[in-house]
């Protein structure tokens, strides 16, 4: 097994999927001439040529909805968006076109497409293009929704949303692509959708985390282990659909959880996994569930007050040690 | 720097060929936009006795018994709704007629066709059955989109007609990329689009004129103008009216087409198809229609006056054609009544079609979601 970035893994997974169909192509800005603009797509242009590695003009509507056209006449676009703060522009092609096409036609025209990008925070980069969209998008039935966190998942799923047969809203993390691990080796490597991970195991208290919030969660387990707390980190990877039952087995077991994520608290993506929580495993449950989200405002741009909206080990850890009642 | 330019419209000149042939007044009321679509029509009655000796006749018949068809259809579809049988919006196409049916006769069986809400024309056109047609308006699973989609939503993946799509402008991107499907394929099939002149508003329309000609895809972009979007006319929602014209601003070519000539829409759509297949290039037709009912059938209509609506109505499509057809001695009276006869016989069938297809089944509200299921509950 190699060890690698997940800018590498992304980048493995998009020329192997580019090189066994060859009705995959890219699309968006800036990622053929200038090579991404993360550099995911490094090296792809010279490889695949023009005519399926195309730079878009600023125009997130128009090449999102030129995506879904091809899509549904058998092409199997890959619709890369600079950030997902962009895809905002794009929603009415995502959400009225893409997830709705199969169903309102009557079965007769899917639209197997990934839309795929950086989505959440950054570096100090202020309102605007820091948010985290996936309670948006999961939102829709007829979409999916991935969120890798380790190399070997970026690749992996990433590889089966573009075999996927539907849109799949494919959610990467800036601050995570320089971010090594082991992939494994071999074309074949896949990792299926709607299947969650354990990332570690334990016997006192779930977190679920997902994206960013993962390798914090994990941190913070280490932590808790000098504490003398096992924790279990599950990450769903899928949001949608969400692997609900790993998440309940595990609470059944350890009867405490707390949901990590970076994304706005209100009408999120922890929201709905502690409502349904609550209603499958609440004769479980020896503590409510604990939602660890990004601050409910805006994010600011100052380094300090960025700090303070996002999650982090400590916050995480001292979200545990409540439901603990330590 | 630069002082602004305005660049001056030039006059419109026959409607045929050059790009960006525009509007010469400088008030586009729809008073004059009509008086000028008449005295065009005068110059076109010449010019169709030379596309009716072009055309086969037994196109020419085809083509005014879809009209009819589609006529007829819409009516029966109109009292249908009053019945209660067809529910949420239903915009009828009547008036608009000879648009769907004139371009999509210079299509082939293997092009692709998109359009908005007010679908049932076009889907018939393509060549789905007035029976599937019927019974999706009415909701049953023998429906042309089992029953899911409704009026708006017709889909027909057997004759290539990719749908009505029901937000402004949304297919207009699609269609976009249907055509950079079949360049990359290279499969010569063109994409056809069709959308209201309303939809030209929105800036998803200039965004897939840009990728059209920026990438040199096979796309005829069909602007109907039958200049209201619902109740507000071109004039009140539209800074510059000549929408032919705005073509110009990305290079592509465009033409303005008399909407209630069907043999002039043939012409025109037969020129930007070639275009499509032998160049692909992208074009911008503005097809100049009327609607003669409602928006859609809740709609009262109070934003026109009677006398508009009958100024139009003189240049019927259905009867243009139909007098064009027996001055040519190609189409007698008895003609005329064996097709009137047949579309008779064709709707009462769709009707009872439709009345006679099932309810799609309780099940069906979860079929269709996903492609590829994931079943994650654990369950069966
Ligand atoms: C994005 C969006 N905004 C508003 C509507 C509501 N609406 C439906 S049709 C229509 C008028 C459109 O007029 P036009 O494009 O000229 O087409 P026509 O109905 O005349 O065929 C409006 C406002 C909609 N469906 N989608
Ligand atoms: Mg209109």
């Amino acid at each position: 097994m190699a060890v690698i970035t997940m800018r590498e893994a992304l980048n493995q997974a998009l020329a192997e999927e580019m090189q066994r169909d060859e009705n995959v192509f890219l699309m968006g800005e800036e990622v053929a001439a200038y090579q991404g603009a993360y550099k995911v797509s490094k090296g792809l242009l010279e490889k695949f040529g023009d005519k399926r590695v195309i730079d878009s003009p600023i125009t997130e509507l128009g090449f999102a909805g030129l995506g879904v056209g091809a899509a549904m006449v058998g092409l199997r676009p890959v619709i890369e968006f600079m950030t997902f703060n962009f895809s905002i522009l794009a929603t009415d092609q995502i959400i009225n076109s893409a997830a709705k096409m199969l169903y309102m036609s009557g079965g007769q025209f899917n639209i197997p497409i990934v839309f795929r990008g950086p989505n959440g925070s950054a570096y100090q980069v202020s309102s605007q293009h820091s948010q985290a969209l996936e309670s948006w998008f999961a939102h829709f039935p007829g979409i999916k929704v991935v969120m890798p966190s380790t190399p070997a998942d970026a690749k992996g799923l990433l590889k089966s949303s573009i075999r996927d047969d539907d849109p799949v809203i494919f959610l990467e993390q800036e601050r995570m692509y320089g971010m090594k691990g082991e992939v494994p080796d071999g074309e074949d490597f896949t990792v299926p959708l709607g299947v969650a991970d354990v990332k570690r195991e334990g016997t006192d208290c779930t977190i679920v985390a997902r994206s960013l919030a993962v390798p914090l969660a994990l941190k913070a387990a280490e932590e808790l282990e000098k504490q003398n707390v096992s924790v279990e980190v599950i990450d769903p990877r899928t949001i949608r659909p969400l692997d609900i039952e790993t998440i309940i087995n595990s609470v059944k077991k350890t009867n405490r959880v707390v949901i990590a994520e970076e994304s706005h608290p209100f009408c999120g993506v922890a929201a709905e996994i502690s409502a349904q929580i609550m209603e499958r495993a609440f004769d479980h449950l020896d503590a409510p569930v604990k939602r660890l989200s990004g601050v409910d405002v805006p994010m600011p741009y100052a380094r300090n007050l960025e700090r303070l909206a996002l999650p982090d080990v400590d916050k995480i850890v001292a979200a545990v040690r409540e439901v603990s009642y330590m | 720097m630069s002082e602004l330019k305005v660049i001056p419209l030039r006059p419109r000149g026959g409607g045929t060929g050059a790009a960006g042939a525009g509007l010469a007044e400088a008030e586009a009321t729809d008073e004059i936009n009509a008086s000028e679509m008449r005295r065009e029509h005068e110059d076109r009655l010449h010019r169709q006795e030379e596309l009716i000796e072009k055309i086969e006749p037994a196109k020419l018949i085809e083509m005014l018994y879809q009209m009819i068809l589609i006529r007829r259809f819409e009516e029966k579809a109109a009292e249908a709704y009053t019945l209660g049988k067809i529910g949420g919006f239903c915009h009828l196409y009547i008036g608009q007629e000879a648009v769907a049916v004139g371009s999509i006769a210079a299509l082939r069986p293997d092009d692709y066709v998109m359009t908005s809400y007010r679908d049932h024309g076009h889907a018939i056109a393509r060549g789905t059955s007035p029976d599937e047609v019927m019974a999706e308006l009415f909701g049953r699973a023998g429906g042309c989109s089992a029953g899911k989609g409704g009026s708006m939503h017709l889909f027909d993946r057997d004759t290539n007609f990719l749908g009505g799509h029901a937000i402004v402008g949304g297919q207009i991107p699609l269609a976009t990329g249907v055509a950079f499907a079949s360049k990359y394929k290279g499969t010569g099939q063109v994409s056809v689009v069709y959308f209201g002149e309303a939809a030209v508003n929105q800036g998803v329309f200039h965004e897939s004129l840009n990728m059209a000609q920026l990438w040199k895809l096979p796309c005829v972009y069909v602007c109907e103008n039958n200049q209201y979007g619902m109740g507000t006319s071109l004039a009140r929602a539209m800074s510059q009216q000549d929408v032919s014209q705005k073509a110009c601003a990305y290079g592509l070519a465009s033409e303005f087409v008399d909407g209630m000539d069907v043999l002039a829409v043939y012409d025109a759509t037969c020129r930007a198809a070639e275009r499509a297949r032998k160049e692909s290039l992208p074009s911008l037709l503005e097809v100049r229609t009327y609607r003669f009912m409602g928006h859609s059938m809740s709609d009262p209509g109070n934003y026109r006056t009677r006398a508009e609506i009958e100024k139009h109505q003189e240049r019927d499509p259905v009867k243009v054609l139909a007098a064009s057809l027996k001055n040519k001695g190609i189409a007698d009276d008895a003609k005329i009544k064996e097709i009137e006869d047949r579309v008779r016989t064709e709707v009462e069938r769709a009707v009872k079609f439709a009345d006679e297809s099932p309810e799609p089944a309780p099940e069906e509200l979860f079929t269709h979601v996903y492609a590829n299921p994931i079943n994650v509950t654990g369950k069966p």
